[in-house]
């Protein structure tokens, strides 16, 4: 044990096979095919032979047995090329199902990250659209369900394949009680934070190259310090992202009783880290696309332009747990503990 | 990635723990305050006896930047005085690289003990961030260099007992070229200190230099190579020196004065200091990640330029929005009654300004991180 902010060695190489099959197999071109619904049936077939669906699950289930670090590195990828596929949600749901099928990535999984309604309705269930299991808490429980998909959801800014899903049709399986879920929340949480990092470095690097050939006046727009400034903060933001998000992978991996000593500023408990690491990487990943975009010039709201599709995903994937809001306030209750009364 | 501080850093940091309980007392903190120097010298005392400041001094002894990000990131969140310290601490490192035999078995002692602080001739009136086009000249007179010119924002010079001096030795060479580095102690005669005021309570100097007479044992490192010996200082300083959690304390402080004046159970409140604690961590993680680096045989200058942008940026968020939340009562100063968070509220407030000034300003930083990091044209 000593610090270490590195890569591992097998880390770098799933970094290298993920960013390389998605820059082959998922150009910006494929998020595009695949709007409005945001899932492509035949990328997932193709992660699938990656091994990616089931590599968060033991070995003796059939899985990889990856630790969370592993997943991060995979869900940054995942959120760089904005791939149209239900990965983060689907190894998320993972953490405590061992279904045969969904280790293989026969059938697709999705997290209902808020509670069913009074009628046992799970509304806007990311990924809802296309999973045929759905995992979540209805009352004090933690169901699983599993039911047809019904490929088709309503159209929304992030072009993600969300749809409302029933707690209580289907084949229903209680897995434990409402607490159970928690693990799986916090893992959505740390890989959706992770996920939102590359939806920041990507924006960052779209950005970059876009003033740098861009011309105005003579000069690249890039040669200008307005524009320097308001990119030179993104590199920040994302590495500081990217720090907190393996140090929240790590805490939940190997660290038992950590601590919430914020007066010290000694944090290791991984839930709280986990949601730290989703606010940062949300605030860094809606920033980062907000200047980009804002540095594409009128171009960046064209339709043709890719920036606009990680600006909408930025937001998209953030917004879906609830507002940042009702998201820092569940942190301060970590925090702080709850307010009476 | 791994997070943990191995068994002996652990056992350092505890150490130091233990001494900043018994030597930073609230007596301590706040005689920072009433003189406006912002140093310990009973805390700098203690840690040269005990051999942590030769310990943690990068090049002598064990050196591992990692041990001098726990000691600084101690000091700096329990709101100590160590402002001199580590500036007489970088310094001794760049004596330790660039000096002769004769330079460290002169200077390197006196700094290592606790004894002796050293305040910083960089700056000039009318050169901050163009550092390179100081005027201050040394000239060579038979023997020894005469000195002449003056310098700004000299901190500690009242108290110091070394001064670093950047100055130009030959106006034909291109500006970062014709640069030399001086060290040379305060009481040499013709300095003359005078004590500038500032917001943040503390007493910086502006400082004069008259026919200062000194030899070649002064000069540290090579004639006309002070852009390099300045460059030196800044790879030591890193940004693991503090810096970067001055918001740990505040929000500490100002919690106190919100829950036991039953204004903590706001949401809005809560929110904005849960938000505050991430970027507290965050700066601590980019702190610690140049120190790792630096541990790893890298230099992290552009990481420690990132660092210092975000966590700026994130202390004065904060006094800004601990302040506006205490209204009144965050106005009010020490030792005033009702005074937020016994007065740290108001005295951030005024503090923060300073920090995306010295040691590098945010746009100097932000100049750097699109030009090295980012690859785009050279702005100016």
């Amino acid at each position: 044990m000593s610090v270490d902010l590195g890569l591992s060695p097998d880390q770098e190489s799933i970094a290298e096979l993920f960013n390389g099959f998605f820059s082959n197999e998922a150009p910006p071109a494929v998020a595009r095919a695949a709007e409005p619904l945001g899932f492509d049936r035949e990328l997932w077939n193709k992660v699938i032979e990656l091994g990616a669906p089931g590599m968060g699950c033991a070995v003796e289930n059939g899985g990889g047995g990856a630790s969370l670090g592993d997943l991060v590195v995979v869900a940054e990828t995942v959120g760089r090329s904005i791939a149209p596929i239900p990965l983060i949600d689907h190894l998320a749901a993972l953490s405590v199902l061992t279904d045969a099928d969904l280790v293989a990535g026969e059938a697709i999984a999705a997290v209902a990250v808020r509670p069913a309604d009074a009628n046992g309705i799970w509304s806007l269930v990311p990924a809802g659209a296309v999973a045929d299991v759905v995992i979540g808490v209805d009352g004090d429980e933690t169901i699983v369900i599993r039911s047809a998909p019904p490929m088709s959801g309503p159209r929304n800014h992030g072009s993600m394949p969300l749809a409302d899903r029933s707690a209580r049709e289907g084949t229903r399986t209680i897995l434990g009680p409402a607490s159970l879920f928690e693990v799986v929340l916090d893992r959505w949480k740390l890989l959706t934070a992770a996920a939102l990092v590359g939806i920041a470095e990507t924006a960052k690097e779209l950005g970059v190259a876009y003033v740098k050939e861009r011309e105005q006046f003579g000069v690249p727009v890039g040669s200008f310090q307005a524009v320097q400034h308001g990119l030179a903060d993104l590199p920040v933001a994302i590495d500081g992202g990217r720090l907190l998000t393996h140090k929240a992978a790590w805490a939940l991996d190997n660290v038992t009783d950590g601590l919430i000593d914020w007066a010290n500023n000694e944090i290791t408990d991984g839930p709280t880290l986990a949601t730290m690491a989703f606010l940062f990487a949300a605030d860094g990943a809606i920033m980062a696309t907000d200047r980009s975009l804002h540095y594409h010039g009128g171009y960046g709201f064209a339709e043709e332009y890719d920036i606009q599709m990680y600006y909408r995903r930025a937001r998209g994937w953030s917004l879906i747990l609830g507002d940042s809001t009702s998201v820092g306030l569940s942190l301060a209750d970590r925090l702080f503990g709850t307010v009476e009364g | 990635m791994d997070f943990a501080l191995s068994s002996d850093v652990v056992e350092f940091r505890d150490e130091i723990r233990s001494i900043i309980r018994e030597f930073v007392t609230p007596e301590i903190a706040d005689r920072m305050h009433t003189t406006g120097v912002f140093d310990a010298p009973e805390l700098n005392l203690e840690l040269g006896r005990r051999g942590i400041l030769e310990r943690a001094c990068p090049g002598l002894a064990k050196g591992d930047p990692i041990e001098m990000y726990v000691m600084f990131n101690e000091l700096e969140k329990a709101g100590a005085p160590y402002d001199g310290l580590a500036v007489a601490l970088m310094i001794a490192a760049v004596v330790n690289k660039l000096g002769t035999d004769e330079q460290k078995e002169r200077i390197i002692p006196s700094i290592i003990s606790g004894e002796a602080l050293v305040c910083m001739g960089y700056s000039e009136a009318d050169f901050g961030s163009d550092l390179a086009s100081i005027k201050t000249r040394a000239i060579k007179d038979g023997d020894e260099w005469v000195i002449n010119g003056s310098k700004m924002w000299t901190t500690l010079a009242q108290v110091a007992e070394w001064l670093i001096l950047l100055t130009r030795t030959d106006l034909d060479l291109p500006k970062h070229k014709g640069l030399t580095m001086f060290m040379l102690p305060m009481n040499t005669p013709g300095i003359t200190v005078e004590p500038v005021h500032t917001l943040g309570t503390e007493i910086t100097n502006a400082t004069w230099y008259d026919d200062v007479r000194v030899g070649d044992e002064a000069v540290l490192g090579d004639e006309n190579g002070g852009w390099r010996t300045m460059t030196t200082v800044l790879a030591f300083e890193r940004g693991v020196m503090g810096g970067t959690n001055a918001g740990v304390p505040l929000l500490r402080h100002f919690h106190e004065w919100a829950v036991a004046n039953g204004v903590f159970n706001e949401p809005t409140t809560r929110e904005r200091m849960a938000r505050s604690i991430i970027d507290m961590q965050v700066a601590t993680l980019l702190t610690m990640r140049s120190a790792w680096i630096a541990a790893s045989g890298g230099m992290p200058g552009l990481e420690g330029s990132m660092t210092k942008v975000f966590a700026v940026e994130a202390y004065q968020r904060a006094s800004g929005w601990t302040q506006a939340t205490a209204g009144p009562a965050g106005l009010l100063q020490f030792h005033e009654e009702g005074a937020a968070g016994e007065g740290f509220v108001e005295y951030d407030a005024r503090h923060s300004p300073v920090m995306s000034i010295y040691g590098g300003t945010t746009e100097i930083n932000r100049n750097n991180i699109a030009e090295r990091h980012l690859g785009l044209p050279k702005s100016r």
